[in-house]
């Protein structure tokens, strides 16, 4: 009996020191998968993360969808989605969701004489361009909101990204709620089906046919506008202001939204209220199991994640991208103490 | 006493050998099955994979052009459409030139040139894909859009039947544009097998033929193209097979809309362009299963086509044989 129980206790910490052996090596590299948009500041982070800690970040940036397939498998510590999922599904597959890093998309244009931002557009009337029903750039509809542009009577080149993306979801998703006919037309998701127009691969694509096509009209994350000097719009938002496309302005969407009452953070940052907010805003998300079962892994990966909070931001904005607001910082953090468990025991222990 | 043991040790030499023998046979065998049970995991994969999709849209699958992932509706003939037209356009377009060039270099050609040109018709093979891609988004679609197309509209437009082939905006990228790359890609290896094949042709045969009076054009189409038929075929199949499956060079410039459009200058989409584009971002069951479907046509075309041509070739074997 003594000897059986000895035994046992002995066996027990061989598979505990295993299992925390096991767990240290994994611990070494947090693994994730998941969304292409955010992976080169996840990337960044990461690279100095590294260089602080030793521990380094394998990200495959295989998109959205792979991440989200990922993560149901559980092959992955966290996977990332540009794209929130229902919180029925977050709730059914057990996980948790999370924002990590605000990005905004921008319109941009290439009209014969037109500098960047000196044209105006708003949701309702990209959404009739994007169904065919505008099909020249001195239509009314579009004179209406640039008086003093001089719009050339030229058949405007609608240019969409041809690859599923989490792009295409915000700036559809927008479409939607600005235009009626959008929404039930065309609806929102990573890929439509668009009646007009052609299709580029990915935001370089984009960004290259519409600089190379004259009487063009595409949209591209941020960065991209910014860094290729594009012809970019301004937007009316909900609050009827026209906003110009910067990191104050996605800012400000990110701010105005109403996280607090969000379940599981599934909130979609475009046409938010605010005079300041840039209509066509997004964040990316990470997900991650409930419950957890290699807690050092999950350890690990929230320790990279609050560090990012904590120290990231200068990097996001080198990048263009947007760092989330100290008050949802607090918020999510706040759910990680409260649904990340191991063992009954919160995997978080920051402050 | 070396007289008695030498017959043993020959013999069991020659078992051995034997036993090496039948284990390298078996070996080869092995590898053979090894593609062939590939090949079969493959089809076995595909068809599972597609199978909720071809279940819930059946034999509609094949001839809607619907292509919504919002309503989760999806139907296969615009990428089918594209895939099929681009290639065409590759092979009218390559052909004709793989075979000027082989006559060239075969029958005409001064000899210190032959190599140059060879060397570079296979350095074109040698290009990555996305190469190809990026030259025709860059440089051929800006071209296509300012001079060609225009022209070709203006061209088109009092023709009825020419009309509809090349009507509306010039974007530059589109259904015409892949099949010119396409055309590019193929071009080195229809034009090395041609080459290698004409090579081939008897010389004293060419000879009788020059003797008798024939022009160099009636000693091509009626002596050396005869003779060397199956090999033509050969590499006209390969570029075409190329062209069927070629997706990053596509994708960078057919335009990627799931729509059928008589213009040939209108945006569509291939199979493996659709693939490609979708795949990594494909939320749902039904539509991933869709994409996987599209692969499996897509591997049905490549095999029907592959059939044909051996067909084709049994029957032209068999004429051969008769006539003699």
């Amino acid at each position: 009996m003594n000897k059986t129980t000895t035994r046992s206790v002995a066996l027990l910490s061989l598979l505990a020191a295993g299992a925390l052996l096991g767990g240290m090596a994994a611990a070494a590299e947090i693994s994730g998968a998941g969304a292409t948009f955010p992976y080169p500041i996840y990337a960044k982070w990461a690279e100095a993360y590294k260089q602080k800690t030793g521990i380094g970040l394998n990200y495959q940036s295989i998109g959205s969808g792979g991440g989200i397939k990922q993560i149901k498998a559980a092959t992955v510590t966290f996977g990332a989605s540009d794209m929130p999922l229902k919180p029925e599904d977050v709730k059914a597959a057990g996980l948790v969701q999370f924002p990590m890093i605000i990005g905004g998309v921008v319109p941009v244009a290439n009209i014969p004489g037109v500098k960047p931002g000196q044209l105006v557009l708003d949701g309702a009337t990209i959404a009739s361009i994007y169904l065919g029903e505008i099909s020249k750039w001195n239509d009314p509809r579009i004179r209406g909101l640039n008086p003093k542009v001089a719009l050339p009577d030229q058949a405007i080149a609608p240019i969409y990204r041809s690859d599923g993306s989490g792009t295409n979801f915000l700036f559809t998703n927008y479409l939607s709620q600005t235009n009626p006919e959008f929404a039930s037309k065309i609806g929102a998701n990573t890929s439509v089906q668009w009646p007009v127009g052609i299709g580029a691969k990915g935001n370089e694509g984009v960004a290259a046919m519409t600089n190379q096509t004259s009487g063009a009209i595409g949209y591209v994350e941020y960065a991209y506008a910014k860094q290729n000097k594009m012809t970019y719009a301004l937007m009316k938002n909900r609050d009827g202001k026209l906003v110009s496309p910067d990191a104050k302005a996605f800012q400000a969407a990110a701010a105005n939204a109403d996280w607090a009452k969000s379940d599981n953070y599934y909130l979609i940052l475009t046409n938010q209220p605010g005079a300041q907010s840039w209509p066509i805003t997004g964040a990316s998300f990470i997900l991650m199991y409930r419950q957890v079962k290699d807690a050092a892994a999950a350890g690990e990966a929230l320790k990279f994640f609050g560090w990012a909070y904590a120290n990231g931001a200068p990097m996001a904005q080198e990048l263009d991208y947007v760092p989330l607001p100290a008050t949802l910082v607090k918020q999510v953090e706040q759910t990680w103490r409260t649904a990340i468990m191991a063992g009954g025991k919160p995997v978080w222990t920051g402050k | 006493m070396a007289v008695t043991t030498l017959p043993i040790a020959l013999g069991e030499r020659l078992k051995r050998e034997a036993r090496l023998e039948r284990a390298f046979r078996l070996l080869t065998l092995a590898c053979a099955v090894l593609v062939l049970a590939l090949l079969g995991g493959v089809a076995v994969a595909l068809a599972h994979g597609s199978w909720p999709a071809l279940r819930t849209f059946g034999w509609a699958f094949l001839v809607r052009e619907i292509w919504n992932p919002v309503t989760d509706e999806y139907g296969a003939l615009a990428p089918l459409y594209g895939t099929v037209v681009t290639s065409l356009i590759a092979m009218l377009i390559a052909v004709p030139i793989a075979f000027g060039i082989a006559v060239f270099l075969t029958e005409t050609c001064p000899r210190w040139l032959r190599q140059p040109i060879s060397t570079a018709i296979e350095l074109l093979a040698a290009v990555p894909s996305i190469v190809f891609g990026i030259w025709g988004l860059f440089v051929l679609a800006p071209l296509l859009q300012h001079t060609v197309q225009p022209w070709l509209i203006d061209v088109a437009a009092p023709v009825p039947g020419l009309r509809q082939l090349f009507q509306g905006p010039p974007f530059g990228i589109g259904v015409l544009t892949a099949g010119l790359v396409l055309a590019v890609m193929v071009l080195p290896f229809i034009t090395s097998v041609m080459r290698e094949v004409f090579l081939m042709t008897p010389v004293s045969l060419k000879e009788a033929a020059y003797g008798v009076g024939a022009t160099q054009w009636e000693v091509i189409w009626g002596v050396v193209l005869p003779a060397s038929r199956a090999g033509v075929i050969g590499g006209i199949m390969l570029g075409l097979g190329r062209a069927l499956g070629e997706t990053m060079a596509v994708t960078f410039v057919v335009g990627n809309a799931h729509r059928i459009s008589a213009s040939l200058i209108a945006p569509g989409t291939t199979i493996s362009a659709s693939i490609a584009n979708e795949f990594t971002e494909a939320v749902g069951d039904l539509y991933t299963s869709a994409l996987l479907a599209l692969g499996l046509l897509l591997f049905a075309i490549t095999f029907v086509i592959i059939a044909a041509a051996r067909l084709l070739l049994l029957r032209l074997e068999l004429r051969t044989q008769g006539t003699k």
